[in-house]
């Protein structure tokens, strides 16, 4: 099996990071990984996303055009990616941000309060990892390996950051919509 | 074997560098590659090495001679506008007979172009790029861990043929993370008994010089590196044959094209057409036996790239024109999709049938 997940947003959002460390989680799951980021000018407060594939088998192009799971950080992305992902696709919004629904009745949608949840929680830059969170939870990706996966992504220098992170990713983890 | 990491392919390039023995770094910075010189900035001043950024990349590639020169390993990375800038020092370091790594990530052009992923340098790194008659040694790696891989071979082959040797990647492999198996090096200590290392007045002294006035003795010379170049042609071939035992259509793609046509090319046996893949991994020398090969018992060829249209000219020499050459590509920084390539495959089987 093969799943391909674009994760998207405003730069400086933390999707660049966010897609890595569900790389590493596929990766110690056994599975093969790419990770591929956009890059260039539009990453400075503009758009950011970047394309992660876990499968089962080697992976061939490691750019997401159709997306299984859709993960989307701010409305340009939405708009940007709702069409293109695939029929009974997965796709994760942070409702905070984002205040229209997907109008695609073919998809399983999820909705996270997560920059508001991350605020309350004193943790205003993760809302990131909450939505990767719940993420891991419904998509099954990476969840056996949390806390190993986080310690590939949160350098030794930045160990203090490691608590945060993971409460955050729990936070996101064990959201239910209301 | 070792546990695998993620890294970009920018950066398995420079560590793999470093675990062949590079201890010498020259650039300038320029986007897609720029974190191949950010990672030798950071590792470099730690085990002893040089990492310089040059004020230009004339200026780092004539670095690069002067390194070569005095016999150690050596290397600089650029993309392609820079790397059209480099070309004079190319010239000089092949004319000189030397050994260097310079690496290529592609991105749009021509000009300053843009930033993202292209193979439209292919012209440059395998037919010359600068004057003379000259060749480079060209490995066109397709992940991350032949990233790591065909740098150490890169500077194994510089060293056993005395030749400049260009990795030539794009925007895409030097950004993309995979899991990369570090590879574990046994460089054995090459003999350069013709590096300026000083004579300490027990020998002849060599020299290190590109400049013959002597029109026979520059043709002799001339003469001896092409026997150098037909061995590499020779022994030096690489290639991945991908499905062709019963392939009726072939495609040819190489780095990035190749990956996404691999995509394609599952999807069309899906379909029911006998369709396979040969990716060059060295695109100097050329895989010439192996598509000549296909051409025997294949009804077409579509070579799939990231430009108007380059390696096409070499698939059209090597089959002889014997088969239609089909053209699948984008360009600018565009990369085809896997239904792209798809459709491609999809009319050229219908247009070969008859």
């Amino acid at each position: 099996m093969t799943t391909r997940i674009l994760i998207a947003g405003f730069g400086g959002q933390g999707v660049l990071f966010a897609g890595k460390f569900l790389a590493y989680g596929g990766l110690m799951d056994g599975k093969q990984v790419s990770w591929l980021p956009s890059y260039g000018p539009e990453m400075r407060g503009g758009t950011a996303n970047c394309s992660v594939i876990i499968s089962d088998d080697p992976v061939g192009s490691p750019i997401v055009s159709k997306p299984d799971v859709l993960m989307v950080m701010n409305l340009p992305s939405l708009d940007k990616y709702e069409a293109a992902a695939v029929p009974g696709a997965k796709i994760f919004v942070d409702s905070t941000l984002i205040e229209r629904k997907v109008e695609r009745a073919d998809v399983s949608t999820y909705y996270i309060p997560a920059t508001r949840m991350a605020q309350e929680s004193g943790f205003p830059t993760l809302a990131n990892m909450m939505m990767m969170g719940k993420l891991m939870r419904e998509t099954g990706l990476g969840g056996n390996h949390i806390e190993d996966a986080l310690k590939k992504v949160v350098s030794a220098k930045h160990a203090d950051l490691f608590d945060v992170n993971l409460k955050a990713i729990r936070m996101g983890y064990d959201y239910q919509e209301g | 074997m070792q546990e695998k990491v993620l890294m970009k392919g920018n950066e398995a390039i420079a560590e793999a560098a470093i675990l062949a023995g590079c201890r010498h770094y020259f650039g300038y910075p320029i986007t897609p590659q720029t974190e191949i010189a950010a990672y030798m900035a950071k590792r470099m001043p730690k085990i002893g090495g040089t990492f310089l950024q040059a004020e230009s990349e004339i200026s780092a590639i004539n670095m690069v001679y002067g390194v070569a020169g005095a016999g150690f390993r050596v290397m600089t990375s650029s993309s392609s506008p820079g790397v059209s800038l480099k070309q004079e020092g190319i010239s000089y370091i092949a004319g000189a007979d030397l050994p260097a790594l310079i690496v290529n990530v592609q991105r749009g052009g021509p000009g300053l172009g843009g930033i993202q992923p292209s193979q439209s340098d292919y012209f440059q790194a395998t037919k010359g790029g600068g004057h003379g008659d000259y060749h480079l040694i060209v490995l066109a790696p397709a992940s991350v861990q032949e990233m790591a891989d065909m740098t150490v071979k890169a500077f194994d082959l510089a060293d056993k043929y005395r030749m400049p040797v260009m990795l030539l990647a794009d925007g895409t492999m030097g950004q993309m993370m995979e899991p990369v198996a570090l590879p574990e090096v046994k460089t054995a200590a090459v003999e350069k008994p013709w590096a300026v290392t000083g004579t300490q007045m027990k020998r002849k002294h060599n020299i290190i010089n590109s400049l013959y006035l002597n029109p026979e003795q520059l043709e002799r010379t001339n003469f001896e590196r092409f026997e150098r170049y037909r061995k590499v042609e020779r022994d030096e071939v690489l290639y991945e044959s991908y499905l062709m035992d019963d392939a009726e259509y072939c495609v040819v793609a190489f780095g990035i094209a190749a990956r996404v046509s691999k995509n394609a090319v599952k999807a069309a046996r899906e379909a029911g057409i006998k369709v396979g893949m040969i990716r060059p991994i060295t695109l100097w020398p050329f895989p010439t036996a192996a598509l000549a090969e296909a051409a025997e018992r294949v009804k077409g060829f579509l070579s799939v790239e990231l430009s108007m249209g380059q390696m096409i000219e070499d698939v059209r020499l090597a089959t002889s024109c014997r088969r239609p050459v089909a053209l699948c590509n984008r360009t600018g920084g565009m990369i085809p999709t896997p239904e792209e390539v798809l459709e491609a495959i999809k009319k050229l089987s219908g247009g070969c049938e008859a």
